[in-house]
Formats: structure tokens, C-alpha cells, sequence
């Protein structure tokens, strides 16, 4: 039981080496009146019995729903690879490497992966993860408060609403404003970007694709953010980067995401893990832990923990962020799916994604009543307008077995009838057809 | 070792991936795509298997070595809590959030309701969220949830302080001030616990909260805690409980019993969960009934035929603080080890993890400084303070224990001891394992007399030496260039 290993026999030679009569008296310091009047827990059980109940629970879930969906969290292959690798023991059992000469596994590890997240949003320094995509994108918004010294956020309402409701959360209680631009047709409405863009903003935060799927370049909107001294924080999809132009191609400060996408399994929502990057400018300003190349008393190249004068554990009240467990298994597997997947392979894969995903958006538009939120370029998930409100369509088809999509009404205004699906490389020819087949059916119903 | 870059063949791939079924789509606009794709390793995949694989074996890890890293509880990880979570990998967090979707979703929306009643019993708090990502995420929902319950008292001007011992984890701070307060540090008693009459002096109406580490980062418990609760409220600022240290007293003090409003908890600490070479963690936040309210969206509450559902309105309370609905694998593991343990298992765990620290600390005690010489909870600390004159420094005792096959203690925290080494053996080791442990140490002290010059060069065991962390820090070479 509880894996305590010493038998009845050494804990009284414990205890007589620390000169008490039992475990109890151990615990004499804590007085009477607060110790605790119940512990209304059930017993515990074997190891065996433990896993059928896991079983159990999970047998409880629908695990054979087929998926269009997304917003955030995406169905995507993970190589047999990642699961070994990252299972091995001394990774998933070691800790924040604080002792680096026995710690070059996982310190090696992070800088290739913080190689990785710099190659694939070209920009040139990355930390070693954050918690999730949500949050990330709260951490780059006080980011760019610390940068700049301003206090005022304008966020793209085509950014997830998740990222935008954490962001409101993490400042609620600080005195920074944030403005939500609305949406223009699924893509972030520039003029009014342009009218609310002065020198009191601190960074503008899009997304790429959007929360609609909508793909959009940046690159002269980073122009006149800079003009205004503001910084440009943008979310991405990693896989999307196998294709997509990079943030650092497009002149962005700041590039977050969630790396779920990188060989991280669905998991009902985490773990995941979140990444951000930015221009090297900035680097003393970034929060969480960074490894950093260094070399030895012989000269010899190892990894340590760096910049460490940023963190909580040095700066208490001053750090750049009370973070100190990261995401670092997760950013493991990231990294490990990254190097089987490769070069070619991560834009095969985008490619791949973009093409099943065209192939549903002309199924799917060609239905009787079914238009295109907009006619824009879109990567693995676009935006239907349905003839009705598309919730009852979407718990109608869930009842079937089939997640259509997420309906753009439960977070939008005036879009109760879009429907946000999702194609990744996992859905087949014939899942999409009988994905159009069940929209298709459900819209003659009634 | 090479970097996996510089093994790197253009043209080598490790995934066949599946062919298209579907007609190739037209090419995007030249202006949204990239010039050229990211500079990713090309290997096969036995190179990839290799290298990690060797990586691997570069690490100290519980499963290979004694890791006694005070404050991190480096306890071990049962194997059957990796299969439980595997078994949840294929569910869209999204399914729940669709309408109707909750009905697919009973399962983990009950295992996370029901985990979350466990907590709230353990700690004697009325709702636990399990949303927290980590243990510094816990703190600032906390803190947040602190800063709602005031604001919507109409005092969101008038709080503006949280006041914190000198003893405390760097993240109580950061996480307050983060949270948009000001910070009051209260130094240590000699007694070990954060000085009640410096308290008692520092505290006013403008304090929102006062956040507490029980038994705190010297691994002592604050007899005076109800005495430091009721003052707090006396000025309407609420106790938030830091739940780093919650494993030395599971069964036997409940911190909501003894005046605490808000507690996180570090699942991947208490609950046996693993520590992944930094995380993920997982860091549910509990609070009192006053403070229900404000609990982050969606909560999952459960009805009276039993049935789970979602609030997400955000109405009134502190809104998202992650994704989804928290880290739902490291959760799984979490509730595996809990109804494996039961009731028995978790009071064996607290009292067997005190026991341990506790013969440690009388072992080493001729050995080394001991600053706060009391019963200790789950962890001691020591300091290197007599070695230090010899010119052998905490971190010169921790590079000893490296070449002898153990991971060190925490050192240099809390920064209130000079030359800190902070032993949590936790209650999963044995007596055998410690005994080894224990003359080791003792032969570092003996070493440190004998011959201090000997430790400059250690360690020497290690595919590295000592590193440079100043050109590390000056150079700033965090990414690889291509």
C-alpha cells in the first residue's frame, strides 16, 4: 500500500534513532484543536482492480464519435516513436534539470526543441514551453505590457475565444484594456484595426488560420503596428507552418501557439503544451524557463538553464512570470514528432491536411442551401453558412455518431448558422462524403 | 553527443505518411505560404529512436536514482497510472462543448466531479476546479479568485497587498503580483515560522490575502496558523494555502479546518503523478463556499439524477484560465492513485514520508548545520554553513553527490538559509536506499574537512563538467542556427 517500502522492523529502528516511541509523536507539533475531524475517503484497492476502473470510466465516454472538429485541438496521426521515446523513464520521471551536468538528456532535448519552434515560426528565440495555447497567448500580451510600458491590448475577435476569455482572465485585475475587434466575414476587420491603432497600444494579437479557418497574411500590417510602436503577437498552428508563411516572415514580434498538434494525444484537453517565440530584442522580457548553449570546464558544449534572473525562483515578486512547472514532457513529444515527421514531411503532412479539407469544403458547399462564410483561402477547417441555425443540426448529427463541426453561434454574435468543421489527415474520402451525406440528410429533414 | 540537426541527411525521412484519397487542391496565393520549409531534422527513424534514447540515458531520474529534491516531493510513479491515462487519449476535449455534447463526455466529466470531491474532502474545502495547469497556475487562480471576491465586495481599489513569509516558494509572490498586488514580506522567526508579531504589525484593511506554505519550505508546521487566520480575517484578506508541502499531512490537518479559504494542490507532487524533466503538472485550486461564485467556466456540476453538465456562463466569476477543462491526463493519474491508495494509503503516505525525513535529519545532524533544529514534516533542511568555512559550498556537496549516483537536494532554497540543502526523501524510499544515502553525505562532510580543494573538479562521472553558465547567459545561444 502507497508504495512505502519499510517494514514494521525498520521503522521502529527509525524511530529509535530519532528518539520518538512511534510515527505518531512525529506529528506533536501540530496542536489537537486543528487536527483533522474526518477523512471520508473509500478504501483502496490492487493495482489491477484500480485499472478496470479506469476502464470503467472511460468505457463511459462515446469513443467512437468521428471528428470534424477542432477549435483549438486537433486529431492529427502521432508516430508509434513518440510514445517510446517520451515513455522512457528518465525523461517522464526527471525533473526541471536545476543540476545540469546530470540533467544533459532533457537540457539537450529542450534546446533542439526550442531549435524546432524557431525554425518552424521563424523567429529567433524560444523558451522551453508554457502551460497551453491559451495561455501562451496571455503570457505574449504581458509580454508586449512589459516591452512596451503601455497598457492597452487590441485583440483580433477572429482569435479563439478560449485564448481571448484566458486573456481577459489573466488581466481582469490589472489596469490594462483590452478592445475585441470584430470580426469582417471571418477575417480580422483592418480598418477598424487602423482606426483603433495608436500609441497607447502595447501589441495587436491575431491569428493564423483563424478561429473560422481563415488563412491571412500579415505582412503589411506588421509595418503600421511597428509604426505605432506596438508590438504584433501572433497565434499559429504549428502544423499549418508546414506550408503557411512564418511569423518571422511576416515581420511578428511575438508568435504563441498550442503544440497539441506535435504528437500530443487529445486527452479530453491536456496535457498540451504551449510555445512561444520571439525576436531575439526580446528575449530578457520572455517568461518560463529558456536552456541556453554553454560550454564545459574542458570546453566541451552542454545546456544549461539560462537567464534564470528572469523566473520566480530568483526575482520572487519581479519575475516576468510566476510560471515553474512547464509543459516540458509535452514539449518533449513535440520535438521527437518534429524529427520523425522531419522537413519534408511536416509540409507533406500540411499539404495533405489542406487537400482533404478543400476536398469537404466543395462537398460541403455544394449541398442544396449551403453557402461559404467567405470565399478566402482557408488550410484544414473553413466556415459553412447553413440555412438554419446549424446547434440543432450539430447535436442531431452527434446523436449519429459524427462531430460535424463547432457551431460559430455558441461564441458569435449574428453567426448562429455557421458551422466551423475540421478536416485533418486522419478523415478519409469516405468519412467526408458521409459527413456531406449526414449535413445533407439533416438539412431535408426538416 | 551531436545535436539531432547535425545528424540531419537532406532527403532522409522517418514517417511515410498516408496517401491522398482526395484530389489535390489548387495552390494557395503565393504571399500566404512560406519560402521555404522549416529547417526540421531529416533522419530515419532508428536515428530518432537512438538519439533520444541515448539522450535519455543522460538524465538522473526517480526511476534510475535516489532524488531527494526538497520541495518537489520526487516520489515514485506507479506504472499502472501511465496505463490509466493512456486509456482517455482518442476524446475531443471539444465533444463536451458542443450542444448535447455533454452526454458523450460522462466519463471524464465524472472522473474530473468526482476528483475533484476527493480533493475538497482531503483539504476541507467545499469545490475544488481542476482547470489549473500547474501548481504556479493554481496560485494564480487563487489569487484571482481573491481579487473577484473582493471586487465584487466593491474593495477592488481598496485591496492592493498580499502579504507573504520570506520562506515562501518564489511563485507566491510572482503568482500575486502577476494577479496585479503589491507584495508585503514578512521575514522568520527564530522559531522557524513567520515572525506573529511582524505579522500582527504589517497587517491592515488593504491586505486582500495572506498566502501561507503549511508545514512551510523549512518543513515545519506553524502551530500559530489559526491565530495568523483569524487576524487575516479580522481584516477581511483570506488565507490562500500553498499545497506544495500537502503531502506530509493528508489525514491529519485539513487547511480548511484550520482557517484557509483558497488551496491549491500539485497533484504531480501529493498524487504520485510524474514529474515529466519540468512538467506537465496539474494544479486544482479549492475554496470555501464564499468564494464558489467566481470558480473559472465551464465548471462541471452534476445534478441530482446524477447526470454531469457544463456552466460556461461566465457571468460574475473569474472566466477561463485555461483551454479546456484542465490537464485532463495527469488528472487521470492522479484519481488512479488515489482509489488505489484509499484513506489508508494516503495517511501511510504522510506519516512514512515524515518518518523518512525525520531519520534523516537525525542522521546528518552531527553532520551538518542545522538552522531550525525541530521535528521536521516531509522534508529537513540543512545548511552547508560549516563545510562553507572550509571553502566546500552547498553546490560543491550537491556535484559530490552527483558522482556518487544521487540527485541532489534542493540547495540554496529557502534563501533565508545560508548554503540551504533541502532533503524530501519522500515516503516511497527505503531505509536501505537512505542508509546509502546517509553515508554518503556524512563522507562529503568528512571530505570537506580532509580535503575541500578535491571538490572544485567534481563532478567528473558526467558526459559534462561544470558548465559556464555566464557565457551561457552572455551569449544567449538558445536555438541551433541553420
Amino acid at each position: 500500500m502507497g508504495y512505502c517500502p519499510n517494514t514494521e522492523k525498520e521503522q521502529q529502528e527509525m524511530l529509535s534513532a530519532i528518539g520518538v516511541q512511534s510515527v505518531e509523536g512525529l506529528f506533536a507539533a501540530i496542536p489537537a484543536a486543528l487536527r483533522a475531524k474526518s477523512f471520508d475517503l473509500q478504501q483502496g484497492m490492487s493495482e489491477f482492480e484500480t485499472y478496470d476502473r479506469m476502464k470503467g470510466v472511460a468505457g463511459k465516454n462515446s469513443s467512437d464519435i468521428l471528428n470534424f472538429i477542432g477549435g483549438g485541438f486537433y486529431d492529427h496521426i502521432i508516430p508509434a516513436a513518440v510514445d517510446h521515446l517520451s515513455g522512457r523513464a528518465e525523461f517522464y520521471t526527471a525533473y526541471t534539470p536545476y543540476q545540469p551536468e546530470c540533467s544533459q538528456g532533457t537540457l539537450q532535448a529542450l534546446f533542439e526543441y526550442q531549435t524546432a519552434i524557431c525554425r518552424l515560426t521563424g523567429l529567433d528565440v524560444s523558451n522551453a514551453s508554457l502551460y497551453d495555447g491559451a495561455t501562451a497567448c496571455a503570457e505574449a500580451a504581458m509580454m508586449s505590457l512589459r516591452v512596451t510600458g503601455r497598457n492597452r491590448i487590441l485583440v483580433d475577435a477572429c482569435v479563439s475565444p478560449f485564448s481571448r476569455e484566458v486573456l481577459k482572465t489573466y488581466l481582469f485585475n490589472l489596469d490594462v484594456e483590452i478592445v475585441e475587434i470584430p470580426p469582417l466575414d471571418g477575417s480580422l476587420d483592418r480598418a477598424e484595426l487602423g482606426r483603433l491603432l495608436d500609441a497607447t497600444v502595447a501589441g495587436v494579437i491575431v491569428q493564423n488560420p483563424n478561429f473560422f479557418g481563415t488563412v491571412e497574411d500579415f505582412t503589411a500590417l506588421a509595418d503600421d503596428i511597428h509604426a505605432k510602436g506596438a508590438l504584433l503577437i501572433a497565434s499559429v498552428y504549428p502544423i499549418a507552418l508546414g506550408i503557411l508563411k512564418s511569423p518571422g516572415e511576416m515581420g511578428v514580434d511575438i508568435a504563441i501557439g498550442d503544440g497539441q498538434s506535435l504528437g500530443n494525444p487529445l486527452s479530453f484537453g491536456g496535457p498540451s503544451f504551449g510555445f512561444i517565440a520571439a525576436k531575439k530584442s526580446h528575449i530578457r522580457n520572455m517568461p518560463g524557463r529558456i536552456v541556453g548553449e554553454t560550454v564545459d570546464k574542458n570546453g566541451k558544449r552542454g545546456f544549461v538553464l539560462t537567464l534564470q534572473a528572469r523566473e520566480q525562483h530568483i526575482k520572487r515578486h519581479k519575475a516576468t512570470s510566476n510560471i515553474c512547472s512547464n509543459q516540458g514532457l509535452c514539449a518533449l513529444r513535440g520535438l521527437i514528432f518534429l524529427s520523425t515527421i522531419g522537413k519534408t514531411g511536416l509540409a507533406e503532412m500540411a499539404t495533405l491536411n489542406r487537400d482533404k479539407a478543400e476536398y469537404a469544403k466543395s462537398r460541403l458547399a455544394s449541398i442544396s442551401g449551403v453557402k461559404l462564410l467567405h470565399s478566402g483561402p482557408t488550410f484544414n477547417e473553413f466556415t459553412l453558412l447553413l440555412p438554419r441555425s446549424s446547434t440543432p443540426v450539430v447535436s442531431t448529427l452527434l446523436k449519429k455518431g459524427i462531430a460535424a463541426g463547432v457551431p460559430a453561434g455558441e461564441y458569435y454574435n449574428g453567426l448562429e448558422n455557421a458551422l466551423i468543421v475540421t478536416v485533418t489527415e486522419k478523415r478519409s474520402k469516405s468519412e467526408i462524403d458521409r459527413l456531406a451525406q449526414a449535413i445533407q440528410e439533416v438539412l431535408q429533414c426538416n | 553527443m551531436q545535436l539531432i540537426y547535425e545528424k540531419s541527411i537532406p532527403g532522409r525521412s522517418g514517417v511515410k505518411l498516408p496517401a491522398s484519397d482526395v484530389p489535390t487542391a489548387g495552390a494557395l496565393p503565393s504571399a500566404l505560404l512560406r519560402k521555404e520549409s522549416a529547417g526540421l531534422p531529416e533522419i530515419s527513424e532508428l536515428d530518432a529512436v537512438r538519439h533520444f534514447t541515448n539522450l535519455s540515458r543522460r538524465n538522473f531520474s526517480v526511476d534510475t536514482n535516489f532524488y531527494p529534491l526538497g520541495s518537489c516531493t520526487m516520489k515514485y510513479n506507479a506504472k499502472v497510472l501511465e496505463n490509466s491515462a493512456a486509456l482517455f487519449a482518442p476524446f475531443h476535449p471539444m465533444t463536451a462543448l458542443l450542444p448535447g455534447g455533454e452526454e458523450f463526455c460522462q466519463g471524464t466529466m465524472g472522473m474530473l466531479h468526482e476528483l475533484g470531491g476527493i480533493l475538497a474532502e482531503i483539504t476541507g474545502m467545499d469545490e475544488v476546479t481542476t482547470q489549473p495547469l500547474a501548481g504556479a497556475h493554481g496560485e494564480m487562480t487563487g489569487v484571482l479568485l481573491i481579487a473577484a471576491y473582493h471586487a465584487a465586495k466593491g474593495n477592488r481599489a481598496k485591496k492592493r497587498y498580499v502579504v507573504v513569509p520570506d520562506s515562501s516558494h518564489g511563485t507566491n509572490p510572482a503568482s500575486a503580483a502577476i494577479a496585479g498586488y503589491e507584495i508585503i514580506t514578512i521575514p522568520t522567526a527564530p522559531y522557524g515560522d513567520m515572525d506573529l508579531e511582524l505579522f500582527k504589525k504589517a497587517m491592515n484593511d488593504e491586505v486582500a490575502a495572506v498566502m501561507m506554505t503549511c508545514p512551510n519550505t523549512l518543513g515545519l508546521f506553524n502551530p500559530h496558523i489559526k491565530e495568523i487566520a483569524d487576524i487575516a480575517h479580522s481584516h477581511d484578506a483570506l488565507m490562500y494555502y500553498d499545497g506544495a508541502n500537502l503531502n506530509a499531512i493528508m489525514g491529519k490537518v485539513k487547511p480548511g479546518d484550520v482557517g484557509f479559504d483558497v488551496i491549491h494542490v500539485n497533484l504531480h507532487k501529493t498524487f504520485g503523478t510524474p514529474h515529466g524533466g519540468g512538467g506537465p503538472g496539474s494544479g486544482p485550486v479549492g475554496v470555501k463556499k464564499a468564494l464558489i461564485p467566481f470558480l473559472p467556466t465551464p465548471r462541471i456540476v452534476k445534478s441530482d439524477n446524477g447526470k454531469l453538465s457544463l456552466q460556461t456562463s461566465n457571468k460574475g466569476n473569474i472566466g477561463r484560465t485555461a483551454n479546456f477543462f484542465g490537464n485532463f491526463g495527469v488528472m487521470a493519474k492522479a484519481y488512479a492513485y488515489i482509489i488505489m491508495l484509499g484513506k489508508e494509503g494516503l495517511i501511510q503516505v504522510s506519516e512514512q514520508a515524515v518518518l523518512n525525513a525525520n531519520y534523516i535529519k537525525a542522521k546528518l545532524k552531527d553532520w551538518y548545520d542545522l538552522p531550525y533544529d525541530m521535528t521536521c514534516m516531509h522534508e529537513c533542511v540543512f545548511s552547508a554553513s560549516k563545510q562553507a568555512a572550509q571553502g566546500v559550498h552547498a553546490i560543491d556537496i550537491a556535484k559530490f553527490l552527483i558522482d556518487r549516483g544521487y540527485h541532489p537536494p534542493t540547495v540554496y532554497f529557502p534563501m533565508i538559509v545560508k548554503e540551504a540543502i533541502m532533503i524530501e526523501p519522500t515516503e516511497t524510499e527505503s531505509k536501505a536506499t537512505m542508509d546509502a544515502f546517509i553515508e554518503v553525505m556524512i563522507e562529503a562532510a568528512r571530505q570537506a574537512e580532509s580535503d575541500p580543494g578535491s571538490f572544485a573538479a567534481m563532478p567528473v562521472t558526467m558526459p559534462v563538467t561544470r558548465l559556464d553558465e555566464t557565457k551561457a547567459a552572455r551569449e544567449q545561444n538558445v536555438c541551433c542556427l541553420e
